[in-house]
């Protein structure tokens, strides 16, 4: 296991052992990495760590509803060579001055092993990955315009995030190592929330993750807040200086940071206004 | 499924040790490599811990792999000779117990004891010792392992049971497979730069046919009193097909148990058209998604006047009347809630003989979907 560069977290970062297992091993196999999970559990940021773990540089592709496989590769940029032919500019005749590397193809001219992170690839059309399959296999692609071969000098790593919003193919998920994040459970949520907030008060980070985790729980949720949103929040109330001032359990302020559905927010705050008459009720009980 | 690809890069893997010499690894690393979708880790957990636990699985195969699994030296280098000594077979038979497991684990859900924890037949149960020095039952070993895959975390993702609202979207967005369609040409200005710039700016207009999404669905709900226990179900498949905003035309109606004369278009509104009227305004392309247990008294689906409204009254009987859609549409699909060893029922079979049906699951909705987009 000595053969590869070893990826073992970074600090800013908090992953499971497990994933960090299923990032070297899809290093070590050349075969991408696909990461699923509920939205705002880092999967984005866990490309950056992998690159900052790694020293080595990052290059994000993120893809849209529009993006082609081709684009990744190279763009022959025509609509410039024609505007040069026309108003003069570039050497017109070099096909070359007019082909545009793509990220990946940007991954596999560097010197230096780079890290490609393909971020949300359920956006693009459901032929979008399998158009990617043989550059992903052999890293490497053709050029027709200039007859050029762009060959990877160093294997990238490849992390591709995706949010189920479609499925993907199967030849595609066969050449992948697969890993889904699991919601963080209170104890690693802890560590991440200290990542980012090293000085918060004991007492409130106790109390904002019981909140947090029982807002998760309210029934009929569209979209349960997550890691992001709890980061968020936890900012506000910081700012509007509540370090450990406020009883969480008895009023929840800038619910909107957790909750971005209007519907959602209505739903929690009708259920926190029944629990609080709930306790008005019973005051002789502690 | 398990294809070969993803099997060797298993092997490879575990050829470079990075299982270690820990069955929570391998479980991992087994995971991420041949499971490529959390919807079926909860299969895969079953399976592992039948195998795992497991004390009727051949000594020799569990021997052989979990040696190979725990040896020590395992922690060294294995060479790429000993790699070639596991020999092809062993994969083949270990792929059909694992799928052989799977079916059976499905057939029969409480399991039994044939698979769990009958205790001390084999050298490899709990608190057993393996000869290599793995203790199972340990904390390091593949005790903890199989409490992981035992712990069943990944249950809810299953989609043969669970169905949300947005993996019902999902799914019925298969349907609007967008063709290009009619005669009607439109200007595709992409492709017209595109050549142009090819031609060195000779201009030359590209027209293609007009893109458009045709798909139009009927959707007929069964809101009678047996369905009551799947009414939230329904409730979210109509939901999820309402909010699919791509269909050319979406119509839904309810019935009772069996479709006679009239449709209501409200769940408990009053207001009632013929059927006939519905089958005369929508053209044979709609695709129909029926939704309903199948489950009636015989006489209320073969008879005339057999509705069970007792106040009402049909002239056709609610088996015509479904063998009319059936002819009148090109593509009809019937989804049940009612689990399929139940579809022996004779109008749960006889509606089956009318409309191809599938299970109100994900799967189940996925099989419906190829079958309604199917030529
Ligand atoms: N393991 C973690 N360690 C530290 N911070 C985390 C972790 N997971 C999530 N976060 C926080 O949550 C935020 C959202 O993470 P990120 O954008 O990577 O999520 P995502 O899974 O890509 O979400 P989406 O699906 O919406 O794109 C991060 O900016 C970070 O603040
Ligand atoms: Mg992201």
């Amino acid at each position: 296991m000595k053969d590869f560069t070893r990826y073992t977290g970074t600090s800013d970062y908090i992953v499971s052992e497990d994933l960090q297992n299923d990032v070297n091993v899809s290093i070590a196999l050349g075969r991408p990495l696909l990461i699923k999970g509920e939205p705002g559990t880092g999967k984005t940021l866990l490309a950056r760590s992998v690159a900052a773990g790694l020293g080595q540089e990052l290059l994000t592709w993120n893809i849209k509803s529009t993006t082609k496989a081709q684009d990744g590769l190279y763009i022959y940029d025509t609509v410039q060579r024609l505007n040069d032919s026309r108003f003069g500019g570039n050497d017109v005749s070099n096909i070359e001055n007019y082909i545009k590397l793509g990220k990946l193809g940007e991954a596999f001219a560097r010197e230096t092993q780079v890290v490609v992170l393909i971020d949300e690839i359920d956006k693009a059309d459901i032929e979008f990955p399998n158009d990617l399959l043989a550059e992903l296999d052999e890293m490497k692609f053709y050029i027709p315009e200039t007859k050029k071969t762009i060959a990877a000098r160093q294997r990238p790593a490849i992390i591709i995030t995706s949010n189920s919003e479609k499925e993907l193919p199967d030849a595609f998920l066969r050449r992948c190592v697969f890993h889904y994040i699991e919601f963080p459970n209170p104890e690693l949520m802890e560590k991440i929330v200290r990542v980012h907030f090293p000085d918060l008060a004991e007492q409130m980070i106790q109390e904002a993750m019981t909140a947090f985790y029982q807002l998760r729980e309210t029934e009929g949720l569209r979209k349960k807040p997550s890691t992001s949103e709890l980061i968020d929040w936890l900012k506000a109330l910081l700012a509007a200086g509540h370090n450990g001032k406020v009883d969480l359990q008895k009023n929840l302020p800038f619910l909107g940071a957790l909750l971005k559905n209007e519907n959602d927010y209505e739903i929690a705050a009708r259920q926190r206004q029944a629990f609080q008459k709930r306790s008005a009720m019973t005051p002789f009980r502690r | 499924m398990v294809t070969p690809t993803e099997w060797l890069a298993l092997m490879e893997a575990l050829s470079r040790g990075f299982a270690g010499n820990s069955l929570v690894s391998f479980y991992h690393l087994s995971r991420s490599l041949l499971v490529k979708t959390e919807a079926l880790f909860d299969h895969f957990d079953l399976a592992f811990r039948e195998f795992f636990t497991g004390l009727e699985v051949p000594p020799e195969i569990f021997a052989e792999l979990w040696q190979w699994l725990g040896q020590e030296s395992l922690r060294r280098e294995i060479g790429a000779d000993a790699l070639k000594d596991l020999p092809q077979y062993d994969w083949e038979t270990v792929r059909k117990m694992f799928e052989e497991r799977l079916k059976e684990q499905k057939e029969k859900h409480n399991g039994g004891n044939r698979w769990i924890g009958t205790g001390g037949t084999s050298p490899f149960g709990h608190g057993g010792h393996h000869p290599g020095g793995l203790r199972v039952g340990g904390e390091e070993g593949g005790g903890m392992a199989v409490k992981i895959a035992a712990e069943r975390r990944f249950k809810g993702y299953r989609r043969d049971v669970t169905l949300d609202v947005r993996q019902i979207k999902v799914a019925l967005k298969k349907l609007r497979h967008l063709r290009r369609t009619g005669s009607r040409l439109e200007l595709d200005i992409d492709e017209t730069v595109d050549k142009a710039c090819k031609n060195a700016g000779e201009i030359e207009l590209i027209f293609t046919p007009e893109h458009k999404n045709d798909v139009k669905v009927l959707l007929l709900m069964d809101a009678g009193g047996s369905m009551y226990p799947y009414a939230k179900l329904v409730d979210r498949l109509f939901s999820a097909a309402n909010s699919v905003n791509h269909f050319a035309q979406f119509n839904h109606y309810y019935f009772h148990n069996s479709i006679y004369d009239y449709l209501r278009p409200e769940i408990d509104g009053r207001e009632r058209i013929p059927t006939a009227q519905v089958l005369k305004e929508l053209n044979p392309d709609h695709k129909v998604i029926l939704v309903g247990d199948a489950s009636m008294a015989p006489y209320e689906l073969f008879m005339e006047n057999g509705i069970i409204d007792y106040y009402d009254r049909n002239e056709t009987a609610g088996i015509v009347w479904f063998e009319r859609i059936a002819s009148h549409f090109r593509r009809t699909v019937w989804l049940n809630p009612m689990p399929e060893r139940y579809w022996r029922h004779p109008t749960i079979a006889a509606i089956g003989q009318v409309f191809p049906m599938f299970h109100l699951s994900l799967e189940g909705l996925d099989e419906a979907i190829k079958k309604l987009t199917a030529f």
